[in-house]
């Protein structure tokens, strides 16, 4: 008899919440009833609301349990989890079904998940078993000039957040000569409620490894850098096992899959400074300086990391560029709305119901997204506000959740898509606390470049407490707004550049939070 | 002397990165989970060892968020302070995490068995509040869970 197979992931979310102790209480079950199983540690498949998700194998179905706690393994053991699947488990309290058919996982077009929380993220058996790889091999014959209009094709844009056409930068980079190139991969992904860069590095690295193949193949560049933030240990520790199982298998290295392309890799850590995701103070920290924002031209296109060429691309825009090589441009460019072509993996998160990953073609309404996929609060309570895009984001009310999801409709609400991440909040959440909060994280992180962003941010956290303290509202309102035109207009980038939206987001749409009567001190933090 | 040991291993760790000023950012981390934090005397050693000015190499220290000029307590609790975490009531763990510690945010206890620092997002957004205790993540806090934490790093 074949020993069953059970599934839990090793993603960091699923870690934090206890996956560990729940796989541990499993092996020790077995093991206690003499029984040889296998455990495999997946990525997430992006119910967040669900981990720790056990999924036991029967019949090719998988069939999910959780959110588990060691304490439910010897309940299920008692059901008859270690003979498999069956009618006694199903009514498992803790029982879910096959996982592919809940609501939340079915309605989705997981094209760049395809196989995370699936395979086995170090078996480059899996991921070849699973479409791994067939992209590079297109490639290779195709050719860089061949790739990159197949790219441009496809329509995909930037998924890091201003979504610029990832084709047109390639082909910059493809036209540019150079005794040395560079692709960069940008995985600071700092913006609260992100997390897809994440899943995808610890869930399925090699196709984060062969998207940037591709890329280097594309543009002639033959090194490339992960740039991981260090609040990221697992991915990284993740990454830089690939790395070496990829080296060991010919698929970088001096002859990449056996042609005469040269290819290697290597992860560098950040060091906690948001400021680092934005490209050019990203190349200054990977040469090893501070991380303050470059002037552009030049481009990094043109001169980038140690003055080379650079390609230097989001996670997610390089994890689509394997399945759009393998596909077609056509497949990828049919989804989608507008100029907003293919899929977007949308992140649920705050104080959500359901929140996690949910990968589908642009176009569909944030309301469709928060109330119906993301099923509401957590809490219960209405929802009162959603931040779209991470701290640079604006929020929304319940007004604007007929928005479809797509850039160009997002910029026209006084938003942003950015890099996919949704924050839910309820009714409980006080708006002018949270206008005060952009200022201050931009204060944090400033690059302290340009004197608006620098000097506008604190000036901006002590207008807002004077508001908060309730004297002279009408005057200190001005005044906010005057300093978010200051730093929208005065800022090198989107730092100081785009606070203004939280901000005037929070004043718009939820004027009664900013002129409540003087307020006790607590509440005023 | 202590001094002299925190310039050596910064050479020692330098040298087996062998001496790269891009590599200023992993050398940093290594000196720190070596020593705990990056002193100050180790500075002229990496400029020196690297060929960078000890502005340039004082610059990278201080910039980042990351590297500590102070040694920390025994035990460090990182509490996340954004937006997805703010939505399921991070603020007012840090308040009692704050009160059981008698310290504000970014302090040590007095004892010096834990320091208490906020991070911005661990990328357990759908999963908050979250946290990290000597580099241990967290999901999913509650007040008793975090009473735990601290019970755990002995306070
Ligand atoms: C303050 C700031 C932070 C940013 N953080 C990130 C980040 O964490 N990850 C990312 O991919 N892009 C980030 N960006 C955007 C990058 O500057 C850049 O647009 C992106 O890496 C380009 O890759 P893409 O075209 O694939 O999106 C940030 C920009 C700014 C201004
Ligand atoms: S806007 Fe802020 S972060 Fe951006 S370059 Fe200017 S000072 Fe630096
Ligand atoms: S990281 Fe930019 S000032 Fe702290
Ligand atoms: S906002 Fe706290 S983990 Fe992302």
């Amino acid at each position: 008899m074949t020993s069953i197979r059970f599934f839990i992931p090793r993603d960091a979310a699923a870690i934090a919440v206890g996956a560990d102790g729940v796989a541990a209480a499993l092996a020790k079950a077995a093991q206690a009833a003499g029984r040889n199983i296998e455990i495999v540690r997946t990525g997430s498949r992006g119910m967040m609301w669900l981990e720790p998700l056990l999924e036991v194998e029967s019949h090719g179905v998988r069939h999910g349990f959780g959110p588990l706690e060691p304490d439910d393994i010897p309940g299920l053991v008692a059901a008859g989890l270690l003979d498999g699947h069956s009618i006694g488990l199903a009514t498992h309290r803790k029982s879910v079904g096959p996982v592919e058919q809940i609501s939340f996982f079915a309605r989705q077009t997981r094209l760049t998940f395809t196989r995370c929380g699936v395979i086995d993220p170090l078996s480059l058996d899996d991921y070849r078993a699973h479409g791994g790889y067939v992209g590079l091999e297109q490639a290779l014959a195709l050719g860089g000039a061949g790739i990159v209009d197949v790219v441009a094709k496809s329509g995909l844009r930037g998924r890091g957040g201003a979504g610029f056409p990832t084709g047109i930068k390639w082909k910059t980079v493809h036209e540019t000569t150079a005794d040395q190139k560079y692709i960069v991969c940008n995985a600071d992904e700092g913006d609260s409620a992100t997390f897809a860069d994440r899943m995808i590095m610890e869930g399925d690295p090699f196709l984060l490894i062969e998207g940037m193949t591709i890329a280097g193949i594309a543009v002639g560049a033959t090194k490339g850098y992960i740039y991981v933030r260090s609040e990221y240990p697992h991915a990284i520790a993740t990454l830089k096992e690939a790395i070496q199982l990829a080296r060991k298998a010919g698929l970088l290295g001096a002859n990449v899959a056996a042609s005469k392309q040269a290819f290697d890799l290597e992860v560098r850590t950040g060091a906690g400074a948001y400021v680092c995701g934005e490209e050019t103070a990203l190349l200054d920290s990977l040469e090893g300086k501070r991380g303050i924002v470059r002037a552009k031209p030049p481009l990094p296109a043109h001169k980038g990391l140690f003055g080379r060429p650079t390609v230097i691309n989001n996670v997610l825009s390089l994890a689509a560029v394997p399945f759009i090589l393998s596909e077609g441009a056509k497949v990828y460019a049919d989804l989608g709305m507008g100029r907003s072509r293919g899929t977007m993996p949308i992140q649920l998160a705050g104080n959500i119901k359901h929140g996690g990953l949910f990968e589908t073609a642009f176009g569909m309404t944030l309301g469709e997204l928060v109330d119906d996929v993301g099923g509401g609060t957590f809490s219960g309570r209405p929802v009162k506000a959603v931040q779209v895009g991470g701290p640079l984001g604006a929020y929304f009310p319940r007004a604007l959740f007929d928005t479809p999801f797509d850039y160009e409709a997002f910029t026209a609400k006084g938003g942003l898509v950015g890099h996919g991440g949704i924050t839910v909040f309820d009714d409980t959440a006080d708006m002018a606390k949270q206008a005060r909060f952009a200022f201050e994280f931009c204060a944090i992180e400033s690059c302290g470049k340009c004197t608006p962003c620098r000097i506008g941010s604190t000036r901006g956290v002590e207008t807002i407490d004077k508001i908060m303290a309730g004297d002279g509202a009408e005057d200190h309102l001005a005044l906010v707004t005057d300093l978010c035109n200051t730093m929208k207009f005065g800022s090198l980038c989107a730092l100081g550049g785009f606070t203004p939206y939280p901000v005037m987001s929070a004043l718009t749409h939820f004027p009664d939070d900013f002129r409540r009567a003087k307020r006790l001190p607590q509440a005023a933090e | 002397m202590p001094e002299t040991t925190a310039e050596e291993t910064a050479r020692a760790i330098a040298a087996e990165r062998g001496n790269r000023p891009d590599e200023l950012l992993e050398i940093l981390h290594d000196v720190q989970s070596a020593l705990g934090y990056v002193p100050e005397a180790v500075v002229p050693a990496l400029a020196q060892a690297l060929n960078l000015s000890r502005a340039e190499v004082h610059g990278v220290v201080t910039f980042y968020h990351d590297f500590r000029a102070k040694p920390a307590g025994r035990h460090v609790l990182k509490l996340c302070r954004a937006e997805a975490c703010q939505s399921m009531g991070c603020e007012t763990l840090v308040e009692r995490a704050e009160s059981r510690l008698g310290i504000a945010c970014g302090e040590t206890s007095a004892d010096g068995r834990v320091t208490l620092e906020p991070i911005y997002c661990l990328g357990l957004c759908a999963t908050a509040p979250s946290a990290m205790m000597d580099g241990r993540i967290v999901g999913r806090l509650t007040p008793e869970r975090l009473d735990a934490l601290l019970k755990e790093a002995g306070a």
